[in-house]
């Protein structure tokens, strides 16, 4: 299905103008020298610190309802809030969230609510990739994921010499919109696989069960000793990059990387507080990557896309997401490290307000784009406040619409990227990192 | 293509053998692998295993072409490769499939002086032929259900059942371009129509930027303005229309269309189109003639690259007046005989193929930086993803286990298919994801990635999914339970097996060290393992060389 009137769609022909590719119009560009020159323009880290070191994206991949989650409306009825008649009191001034999320209300000074998202769109694709990318869907170029931009400017590209590498997935990818789009496979993300509530965390590629270091060592000196075709092309190109790729690789393997995934040298209180599930113990894996320097974590948090028997979902799920994001945020903290870590938490929409009790839905909730809420604290974002209201019934936004350039912009912003800079696309033009939205722009009431 | 009639007796043995499952594991026969041996012994002077002595087949117009400019620029070519070499690497470039040992070893103990351009033969009739250029197809129009451009399941399988039958076919190339170009009708009933839905945005730009792209090899981005304009207005008369079944839509001649129409060709020819006239018609009757080199141009360059991994106008899909030509008489010669075979593309594969010039050595003899630009050695190229993972899923038994963004209607996926006979871009693995698989946004080639990551290393190294593969394979546990005292020919097995080819004196002695050293512990299954995960890993079994 096409969105219907999208306020987000810019043409083409509009980005190249604003853009610094006005250059397009000669015919058979030298697309080298072209390149070269655009690069200088490049929305690069300015000079002065920004407070936010890295991010933690905990994307609730589905849907999931504003209603039952951060803008309850216990009054509109059981039309629109099922059971979910009560909200409870936080302790942020005038926040309330839904009374399954008592463990979050105690940290609500950590983090603030944004009721008034919206873009309009009700396709899980296309509406994801807006989220991601701040962009509309078909404009003849895939943008990249906000991790991916993140991976770019705060990435092996300017410095970054960590142990793991910067742009690091827990545990799933979520497929195209955590994508690297035009800047290619060297932004992509790292995606651990494995269940880290399990012992062990099996982490794609870097532990493997039954395997020693012993036998991975000996095994490595075969292959060198064994490598008769690289033997046979010094100088090759391609497989000098590959040899360089297969040091990192051993160097997670058989290095201090792995100890990083140990969950087991942690308190098994604290362990319990995150709670003892796949996603309470994601949460926690966060904080030990943000420990590690890690730029940018993606937490994918899938089943929140509840057509059916929304609320048997929701009672199940309610619990786990309060106890993980709740610990996360006072975690990081009792650590000192909410001052410069990112948290936000969203789907790609929110659900439709009015619950549908019919067949075969019996209790579900659809997508809705129109009107949703997100969460965001920490890296310099005022904890504590609401920006933006949806109306009595969660059906559209009353005040302060946020769109998802603006939102993203926000989080460039506090990173040091600017979000008004521009970026190669990969065919010798420059594109804005951000456009600009019908909204009132970046989130200035909370940075 | 037909393959009965006078055929020898060899010919015949390799059909029957090379015809049967790929999957199957058999046993080589120590009589045959002696054989094998002896090829090792005969050859010092070259590197073995790669090369050859002896220069396979009789030298042909494309390698005088070739060599005649190698010489003009003193570059000295590289050697011929040897028929280890040769048998896996057609089968990749062609079938995108591993030969198996049973197939190796036949090959390699034929005495035919014909035996490489019989292969061929039987190779290009191959079922996996049409699978695996069907994927290529479908890669460059852009074939998926979903985003950035929106074909939906419905017609994406209608659209690879006609691309595949075009493929299986070897439907003449200049009719294929015209159906593509000029069809109208329901996207379910007319499959060709989905080429105008496999496009990012449905104005006339968008289109003329897709057409010039996938015929000509042209990026019109790199045009100005008015030349963009004028290229679109053969494209201002394709209208879409909804209809009551879901999905469906139709492609049609826009009947508001009332006025003639005054459009430039790309070769700044004028044309005017009377009212009620299909523009895209006209664009097509420009195209699609022998004397239009850019229509022959870039397939005959396309061809080219396909094969020999480098265009002689590089990137294929970038042609522009200055972007050079690295050997005009070659594309000249290429594009004469694509028109003279009657616009038939496997004429053009055959003639490649049997080409010393394709038949040579991956290990350059010459320090000049240009020596690939101008064919002076074989490129060497990762295996596609999709022929990475078949080729690990058939040595573990093991399936990839694929996903779909597309909710509905949900996608059916049998886990046993290959996946180089998936349809949609839009069903995908992580493996794909990781190894680069082309995202089919826009259509270029470079779309496929072949880039090393360090996550592949890993992936490759240490995954689970390795480790299970190393450790199912039914051809390894074969070679376990049949490994007896003479380690040697374990050896030999698992070397067939994963690499073609036999091992050398030197890989032999480091592997049988390596049993009765750091693996002694771990038994022969240890060790076999170990050589099979190594080996996998080798730069030999992850690169078409």
């Amino acid at each position: 299905m096409k969105p219907p009137n999208n306020p987000l769609k810019v043409s083409r022909r509009h980005l190249l103008k604003t853009g610094a590719a006005a250059a397009i119009g000669a015919p058979f560009l030298n697309s080298v020298n072209f390149a070269g020159a655009a690069e200088n323009k490049e929305g690069g880290p300015p000079d002065s610190p920004a407070p936010a070191k890295t991010v933690i994206e905990i994307w609730m991949w589905g849907g999931p309802s504003h209603l039952d989650t951060f803008d309850p409306k216990p009054d509109a009825g059981a039309d629109y809030c099922g059971p979910y008649n009560e909200a409870v009191a936080t302790v942020a001034d005038g926040m309330q969230l839904n009374s399954r999320l008592p463990l979050m209300a105690k940290q609500a000074d950590k983090f603030s609510l944004i009721r008034s998202m919206t873009h309009g769109v009700n396709a899980h694709e296309t509406a994801a990739y807006l989220m991601q990318t701040g962009r509309s869907a078909g404009d003849g170029q895939v943008y990249p994921s906000i991790g991916s931009v993140v991976s770019k400017y705060k990435g092996y590209d300017h410095g970054y010499k960590g142990l793991l590498p910067p742009y690091i997935v827990l545990t799933q990818p979520h497929g195209r919109f955590s994508g690297e789009g035009f800047l290619g496979p060297k932004y992509k993300p790292f995606a651990t696989g494995g269940d880290p509530n399990r012992d062990p965390f099996t982490v794609q590629g870097i532990i493997a069960k039954g395997i020693t270091d012993a036998r991975q060592q000996s095994r490595r000196d075969l292959l060198h000793s064994l490598d008769t075709l690289g033997k046979a092309n010094p100088n090759s190109r391609d497989f000098k990059k590959l040899d360089v790729c297969e040091e990192k690789a051993y160097s997670m393997i058989l290095g201090d990387a792995r100890k990083v995934f140990d969950l087991s040298s942690e308190s098994d209180a604290l362990r319990d507080r995150y709670g003892r599930h796949s996603f309470g113990q994601s949460c926690m894996m966060a904080r030990r990557l943000v420990e590690n320097g890690v730029r940018y974590i993606t937490i994918t948090y899938k089943g929140w896309d509840t057509h059916k028997m929304h609320f048997n979902t929701m009672n199940q799920k309610l619990p786990q997401m309060d106890q993980g994001i709740a610990t996360l945020f006072e975690d990081l903290a009792e650590r000192g490290l909410l001052d410069s870590t990112i948290v936000w938490c969203s789907g790609e929409f929110g659900r439709t307000p009015k619950v549908l009790w019919n067949e075969p839905w019996k209790g579900g909730r659809g997508h809705f784009g129109a009107c949703f809420s997100s969460l965001i604290g920490g890296g310099g974002f005022a904890g504590g406040h609401v920006v933006g209201a949806s109306n009595d019934k969660g059906m559209e936004v009353e005040d302060r619409p946020v769109y998802p350039q603006d939102f993203l912009g926000s989080i460039y912003e506090k990173l040091g990227i600017d979000p008004e800079g521009t970026i190669a696309n990969g065919r010798g033009e420059n594109v804005p990192i951000t456009i600009a939205s019908e909204g009132k722009g970046r989130l200035k009431e909370i940075m | 293509m037909n393959i009965s009639g006078s055929l020898g007796v060899w010919r015949q043995s390799l059909i029957r053998l090379l015809g049967v499952g790929m999957m199957g594991v058999v046993g080589v026969t120590e009589a045959a692998a002696e054989k094998v041996e002896g090829v090792e012994k005969g050859m010092p002077s070259v590197c073995f295993p790669y090369e050859s002595g002896q220069p396979p087949g009789v030298a042909t117009a494309i390698d005088r072409l070739v060599g005649a400019v190698l010489k003009e620029r003193g570059i000295v070519s590289a050697r011929p490769c040897s028929d280890e070499v040769f048998i896996r690497r057609v089968f990749l470039d062609v079938i995108g499939t591993l030969p198996t040992q049973r197939e190796v070893v036949y090959f390699i103990n034929s005495d035919d002086p014909e035996k490489r351009a019989r292969l061929i033969d039987v190779l290009l009739a191959r079922d996996e032929f049409v699978d695996y250029w069907t994927l290529k197809w479908c890669d460059l129009l852009r074939v998926k259900s979903e985003f950035p451009v929106n074909l939906w399941p419905n017609g994406v399988q209608a659209y690879h059942r006609w691309i595949r039958d075009a493929v299986k076919e070897n439907r003449r190339y200049d009719v294929f371009a015209r159906q593509l170009l000029t069809s109208s009708g329901s996207n379910f009933r007319e499959p060709a129509v989905n080429f105008y839905r496999a496009v990012q945005g449905t104005e006339p730009e968008a289109i003329a930027e897709m057409v010039a792209l996938t015929f000509m090899g042209v990026r019109t981005e790199r045009w100005s303005e008015n030349n963009r304009k004028e290229l679109a207005a053969f494209f201002s008369r394709v209208a879409y229309k909804k209809t009551v079944e879901w999905k469906e839509e139709i492609i049609y001649l826009a009947p508001e269309s009332t006025g003639s129409l005054m459009a430039v060709f790309p070769d700044r020819k004028r044309v005017t189109i009377a009212a009620g006239d299909d523009p895209r018609k006209v664009f097509a009757d420009w195209l699609i003639t022998k004397d239009n080199p850019w229509f022959t141009r870039s397939i005959a360059n396309r061809v080219w690259y396909w094969l020999m991994g480098r265009g002689i106008i590089h990137e294929p899909d970038d042609i522009r007046p200055d972007n050079p030509v690295s050997n005009p008489a070659l594309l000249a010669y290429l594009q004469g005989e694509l028109v003279e075979s009657g616009y038939d593309l496997k004429h053009l594969f055959r003639l490649i193929l049997n080409s010393r010039t394709y038949q040579q050595s991956c290990i350059s003899r010459s320090d000049d930086k240009y020596a690939a630009a101008y064919f002076a050695c074989y490129t060497m190229r990762r295996l596609d993803a999709e022929v990475l993972v078949d080729a690990l899923n058939g040595f573990g038994n093991t399936q990839e286990k694929y996903w779909s963004p597309i909710p509905e209607p949900f996608t059916f996926i049998p886990e046993d298919k290959r996946t180089i006979t998936l349809s949609d871009g839009s069903i995908t693995s992580q493996f794909l994801e990781m190894f680069g698989r082309p995202s089919r946004d826009k259509g270029y080639e470079s779309e496929r990635g072949t880039n090393p990551t360090e996550f592949q290393r890993l992936y490759m190294l240490n995954s689970t999914e390795m480790h299970t593969r190393i450790w199912r394979s039914p051809a390894l546990q074969k070679i376990i339970a049949q490994s007896g005292k003479d380690r040697k020919a374990t050896i030999r097995r698992v070397y067939l097996t994963l690499l073609s080819r036999r091992p050398t004196d030197g890989e032999m002695a480091i592997a049988l060290a390596h049993f009765s050293g750091s693996a002694r512990k771990a038994g022969v299954r240890g060790a076999v393992q170990d050589l099979a995960w190594a080996l996998l890993n080798t730069k030999e079994f992850l690169y078409k060389h």
